[in-house]
């Protein structure tokens, strides 16, 4: 149960090896921490982020299998965490940046992108919004990206894929306004972890530590909607009105 | 069009429920019971979540709510009925102090105890034990319940009183709602001639001061309080201490109507207030106006009983004064022994710009025997602070430790962020409590977010 200064007892994080993900773990006020689950595909990235949360002090930290793209056992995942005790923050956090070259000439791959991000999302996030609803708390945090606001020639398949995932939780929210339950989707932009090694170094690029902490003051604050770093936010409104045919011709 | 119901959406009877300090909301269906059937009838049908009676939700923290479950609202429970040979009353679990003493004042009876609120219920009120300015003389609500009927958790209707089922009856005072659900109650009254408390008041200059003339003057006092300035670093105050006064003394037009009682609300705080009305400059001018406010000292003074015992009624909804964010409420209380962490409480309070403006000093008497009941002899204080100071946190879990440390606990009725370790160390009988409670709920009906939250 989170208590009234907005420190957490349960936190479940869906891509349990996500950078962001556990650097916010490790963000969150950790006073009344008492579990943290962990969930995502067995691999010693999982390990490896279990163990940097123990180490760190975090109590009661478990993992669980949970594969995005299985939506069969989804269920059973969302209920063993929940069945083990009330679950105040959700994140969700797993994604596959995919390489859009290979999307365009092998459209499986591109399938498997959009099964892990979007399809596995969907799947994972009703099940979890309903089970915050029977709890009557609880707050689900979505890391989109500003990928989605608008698709780019250069990654349009996963932009693609972040653009259903970041509607689908804006509907999610909606959905689930003044019920208790809560919504908060937070797009960083370039970030520094595993997944965007090897690209040039955008303007505004953070580190996981940086976006963490936007996502505590989030959560703190009751927002609905963050960008990562903050100003992105107008650098995306910009870009959105900007005409298809310029647009096209951007250096993005 | 699809046939299917969402199960996102809110349902018909759900409502996101908070306590007094509108923090941390859960939603929850509440459902309204009208006799002891449908109290029955919600316990045997709970689904996982389980049940929990809910007042009028004057708790600070989450004691009152419970996400997912079953709350029960008993204010259609509103039977009042005066026994003039005992000198009680029986009255339903939904009736509030304010009920109860619209009713008996004009007959010239008072409740035993009343905390700074009228506006609780009397199943509420057994609940968290409350309080009040004579608790140095009269003790608890609790000790002044002959009996009362309640359900439990198997859907059994039992009478308890302290004589034939004390252990029952001191698990269910202060219990927090988790033994059961209270349907009514037989307590005390207290006989008066008038409607009026003859206050002698003090403005203290300092901690000390205060503390000293409580120390020593409080015993032949009925009610005694103490506001203190949580501004000014000396701690200066105002010490108003008085008991019922006699209808002889009344003059003029009071004498008409000695037994007159009809409190008014004036005002109605808005429903939206932005944070940061109350700062850190509005605390200040609050503290120094109540201070200045009071007289220099004052003896036998006629004020109202809810002049005297309830100054915040006057002004409905209050606590929306804090804004979106909330507020929580910190009360102790320590032993005689540890009456430095009165000052140090609020020092490190201020030191964080964490400013009260109802901070509230108290002297408590002997404590009774129900193992969550709050009060023990020595020193309370009360100070409500904004949720959203920064730092608020660490200087609480602080102060944590050196209650515990003084042999002291925090009030369950205002608590909404301790640690589950602090309430197992500070409340020594919780294991006994637990045993007791799971006796009267094998199977885990009565639960709350306070619960939840404190493993409890």
């Amino acid at each position: 149960m989170m208590d009234a200064l907005g420190e957490p007892q349960g936190v479940l994080v869906l891509g349990g090896s996500s950078e962001i993900a556990i650097a916010t773990v490790l963000a969150l006020p950790r006073g009344r921490l008492r579990r943290v689950v962990l969930a995502g595909r067995p691999s010693p990235a999982l390990g490896e982020a279990a163990a940097t949360l123990t180490r760190a002090g975090v109590q009661g930290v478990e993992s669980a299998d949970f594969d995005a793209s299985d939506t069969s056992l989804h269920a059973g995942v969302v209920d063993a965490a929940f069945d083990g005790g009330d679950i105040d923050i959700v994140l969700l956090a797993f994604g596959v940046l995919g390489d859009q070259a290979e999307a365009e000439a092998d459209p499986d791959a591109a399938v498997k992108v959009a099964t892990v991000n979007y399809t596995g999302a969907v799947s994972i996030g009703l099940r979890v919004a309903a089970r915050l609803r029977q709890q009557g708390h609880g707050t689900l945090v979505v890391l989109s990206s500003v990928a989605g606001d608008r698709a780019r020639r250069s990654n349009f398949v996963y932009g693609s894929t972040k653009a259903g995932l970041d509607a689908f939780a804006q509907g999610l929210g909606d959905a689930l306004h003044g019920t208790g339950a809560r919504v908060l989707i937070v797009r960083p932009g370039f970030v520094r972890p595993k997944m965007t090694t090897g690209l040039d170094e955008a303007p505004l690029t953070i580190d996981p530590q940086d976006v963490a902490k936007i996502i505590v003051t989030a959560l703190r604050k009751g927002k609905e909607t963050v960008y990562a770093p903050g100003p992105l936010r107008f650098v995306m409104a910009g870009l959105k009105s900007v005409p298809r045919p310029l647009f096209r011709k951007l250096p993005l | 069009m699809s046939t299917t119901t969402s199960p996102l959406e809110l349902q018909p009877g759900e409502r996101v429920l908070t306590g007094w300090g509108r923090t941390a909301p859960s939603t929850a269906v509440v459902r309204s019971a009208r006799s002891t059937a449908d109290v029955q009838d919600a316990i045997v049908t709970a689904g996982g979540r389980g049940v929990l009676a809910r007042g009028l939700g004057r708790s600070y923290g989450d004691a009152a709510q419970s996400g997912g479950a079953t709350v029960l609202d008993l204010s259609a429970m509103d039977r009042i009925e005066l026994d003039v040979a005992a000198g009680t009353a029986t009255v339903g679990a939904g009736v509030s102090l304010d009920a109860v003493m619209r009713a008996l004042i004009p007959h010239g009876w008072f409740v035993p105890v009343t905390p700074g609120t009228r506006m609780v219920t009397v199943g509420g009120a057994i609940a968290a034990d409350v309080h009040g300015k004579n608790h140095h003389r009269d003790g608890t609500f609790g000790s002044h319940v002959q009996s009362m009927t309640i359900v439990d958790g198997r859907g059994d209707v039992r009478v308890l009183d302290q004589v034939s089922t004390p252990t029952e009856f001191w698990t269910t005072v202060g219990g927090m709602g988790l033994t059961g659900v209270v349907t009514e109650a037989t307590f005390d009254l207290i006989p008066i001639t008038s409607s009026r408390i003859s206050v002698d008041t003090v403005r203290t200059r300092d901690l000390d001061h205060v503390m000293d003339l409580m120390l020593t003057g409080d015993d032949a006092y009925r009610y005694s309080v103490a506001w203190v300035d949580s501004v000014h670093p000396s701690g200066r105050g105002v010490l108003t201490r008085g008991g019922h006064a006699d209808a002889e003394r009344l003059t003029s037009a009071g004498a008409q109507d000695p037994l007159a009682f009809d409190p008014k609300v004036l005002a109605t705080a808005p429903p939206l207030i932005p944070n940061g009305l109350v700062n850190p400059l509005t605390m200040r001018a609050f503290n120094e106006a109540w201070f200045r406010k009071a007289p220099k000292k004052r003896d036998g003074e006629l004020q109202h009983i809810a002049e005297f015992f309830h100054p915040l009624d006057i002004v409905q909804d209050w606590n929306r004064a804090y804004g979106p964010q909330g507020f929580l409420q910190y009360q102790f209380a320590v032993p005689d022994d540890a009456g430095h962490l009165v000052g140090a409480a609020l020092a490190a309070l201020r030191g964080v710009g964490a400013l009260s403006a109802l901070t509230v000093l108290k002297r408590f008497g002997a404590a009774n025997p129900g193992p969550l009941s709050f009060p023990q002899p020595g020193w309370t204080l009360a100070v409500d602070v904004p949720a959203g100071v920064d730092g608020l946190g660490p200087v609480l879990d602080r102060l944590d430790e050196q209650v515990l440390g003084a042999g002291g606990r925090l009030y369950l009725a205002k608590d909404s962020r301790m640690s589950p370790a602090m309430m197992a160390a500070s409340y020594p009988r919780l294991a006994e409590w637990q045993r007791q409670r799971d006796a009267m709920d094998p199977d885990g009906v009565f639960t709350s977010d306070l619960a939840r939250r404190l493993s409890l």
